[in-house]
């Protein structure tokens, strides 16, 4: 029996001819990542187990993105525990603020990431490298700590749902799109515990910004990783960003799926996410009307320039509705620098957004846009759970950068064939 | 090895914004985080924090754990004296991060839809039997495989390395 892309990229890094679904491994890590929220943990894990150096200094990756810059006294004190440890054990991966971006923007856009890999993040969105071909996954702080001190992790090998995507989606129809339609088809835990493997003609048509973005989305599905087969745009992608070498994995021909789906991306429309699943989504014709406190462009989803793009795109030369707070973060800094070069910068201030520094801040009710009781907020984030981005009878819908744009316009949800 | 406690019971999709805001995340003492343990349960008729006792047991039905990474999520749960979590299914890295801090947990598909918030339950984790004494049944959970037993034995993930590493 074949495998699956995630089988052979686990069976190679375990050392194996072959792997199947359910059977408990070992396998070798080419990335170990963490975040300001959970290192700190990772760190006192860390060092109950008495290593004194982490297993490769330059496959440990560190970034303070979530409460930075500082929000607070007590995340100051968690970044401060962070860079010592950084500095201490001579991780060359650290990125301080000034160079840090959101964690799954920054990695693959500073090659640290490639087809082949095998990856864990102390980030449930570390499923965001499947764009590139690699086995990616999120995992809690103690599988930080001992990936940090071996360079290996469990794993209990997936079994797959394959998503075969074709035709080419219309002008207003991004990866955000299709993710929120294939969560909305399947459910929050319609890929639990499973791989989701995305193929098909359609993926000609996607950009690696939307890819990120599909893959990002993954686990919002309850899946274990999102992975994209490697085409003629990931070895682009990665011959500009990294020298790293890297392995090309493709799913065998006999290869067996738990389920297959067949999605025609030309018949999809922009698509919201209403409270308070990811999966209660309806198309941008079926939305009704609905009020916004706040829009917020951003986050390891949809902060790189595809979405900044589209999103000045439509605000150029308008201005934001006066009852709205809109909120744009940029990705990383290098995405923040283009937009200055763009004029992108300029559009979106003369609109009347903020345009700040990287920060995860907003999507998990961190800091820099939280909301108070009864505020409604459209966000280009991830998630839209009860309390997410503030108070628990806040509300939180998900869309593309494209509705939320438009959406800024008008102060409700609208599309953005309608601007 | 047995638990025996009041049941804390919720519903499907508990997230871990839900289990532990991210307002509190600017923490990762244990013992704080069981003050906001369960803190969003908005829906819930009985308050967490200010009901649980040492001993106590989580029931809920599908998904349970779903979101974030957070290890915070676990961590605040067993450090608020719930002994063990039966759900239907647990999403993957809450699964996997309970495991490692030595959390029990339990799929019973049967125990989550029959077990109600109050009722007084006792968990055989050997043999995976829970007993509902409330309603006097019995149901059988999914025992956990071997090299899972081998880690909850050894006292979680950090142990089992040290032993691994030749540090024990």
């Amino acid at each position: 029996m074949g495998m699956t892309m995630t089988q052979k990229i686990l069976a190679a890094h375990a050392g194996l001819e072959t792997v199947k679904a359910g059977q408990l491994i070992e396998a070798k890590l080419d990335i170990v990542h963490g975040n300001d929220v959970t290192t700190p943990v990772a760190v006192k894990e860390f060092n109950k187990i008495g290593v004194k150096e982490v297993f490769d200094k330059k496959k440990v990756t560190i970034v303070p993105d979530h409460f930075t810059p500082n929000k607070d006294i007590k995340s100051a004190e968690h970044c401060k525990i962070v860079r010592e440890f950084a500095n201490e054990k001579g991780v060359e991966n650290y990125f301080e603020v000034g160079q840090m971006g959101i964690e799954h923007c920054l990695l693959p856009e500073a090659g640290l990431v490639v087809p082949g890999d095998v990856v864990i993040g102390a980030d449930s969105h570390t499923c965001t490298y499947g764009a590139l071909g690699a086995f990616s996954t999120g995992v809690g702080s103690t599988d930080m700590a001992v990936g940090m001190a071996r360079g290996v992790a469990w794993f209990k090998v997936p079994s797959a749902l394959k998503f075969v995507l074709k035709n080419k989606p219309a002008k207003w129809v991004s990866g955000k799109d299709i993710i929120l339609h294939i969560i909305g088809m399947i459910g929050v835990d319609g890929a639990l515990y499973k791989s989701m493997e995305f193929v098909g003609d359609g993926l000609k048509y996607l950009s690696m910004d939307d890819r990120f973005t599909i893959a990002n989305m993954a686990i919002e599905a309850g899946g274990k990783n999102g992975i994209f087969p490697v085409d003629e745009k990931t070895i682009e992608y990665v011959k500009e960003h990294s020298d790293k070498e890297y392995t090309v994995f493709e799913a065998d021909d006999d290869a067996e799926y738990d389920g297959v789906y067949e999605i025609d991306l030309s018949s999809l429309r922009p698509t919201v996410a209403f409270p308070h699943l990811p999966e209660n989504t309806k198309t941008i014709d079926e939305v009704g009307d609905v009020d916004i406190d706040q829009v917020v462009i951003g986050s390891c989803t949809n902060g790189r320039m595809d979405d900044l793009r589209i999103a000045a795109e439509i605000l150029k030369g308008k201005k934001v509705n006066p009852k709205l707070r809109v909120i744009i973060l940029p990705g990383t800094q290098n995405i923040y620098l283009q937009c200055i070069d763009e004029g992108i910068a300029k559009i979106f201030v003369e609109s009347g957004c903020v345009f700040s520094t990287p920060t995860c801040g907003p999507c998990l009710g961190g800091h820099m846009g939280i909301l108070a009781k009864g505020e409604r907020a459209l966000s280009t984030t991830n998630r839209n759970f009860i309390g997410r981005m503030g108070h628990p009878e806040s509300e939180v819908y998900l869309c593309s950068p494209a509705v939320a744009a438009a959406s800024a316009i008008t102060g409700r949800i609208t599309s953005p064939e309608n601007i | 090895m047995k638990a025996n406690g009041t049941v804390f019971k919720y519903g499907d999709n508990i997230d871990t914004d839900v289990i532990i805001p991210a307002r509190y995340l600017n923490s990762s003492d244990p013992k704080e985080l069981a003050k906001h343990c369960m803190e969003d349960a908005i829906h819930s008729t009985v308050n967490f924090v200010d009901n649980v006792k040492d001993g106590d047991i989580m029931v809920a039905e599908k998904n349970f754990g779903c979101g974030s990474s957070r290890e915070h999520a676990p961590i605040a749960i067993k450090a608020s004296g719930i002994s063990c979590v039966i759900a239907k299914t647990f999403a993957r890295i809450f699964y996997r991060n309970a495991i490692n801090i030595g959390l029990p947990i339990l799929e019973c598909e049967e125990a989550a839809d029959d077990i109600d918030m109050g009722d007084n339950v006792e968990v055989d984790f050997d043999t995976g039997v829970i007993t509902n004494i409330t309603k006097n049944k019995t149901y059988q959970a999914e025992p956990f495989p071997p090299f899972m037993q081998d880690m909850m034995a050894a006292g979680g993930l950090i142990e089992q390395t040290k032993v691994k590493l030749g540090l024990k």
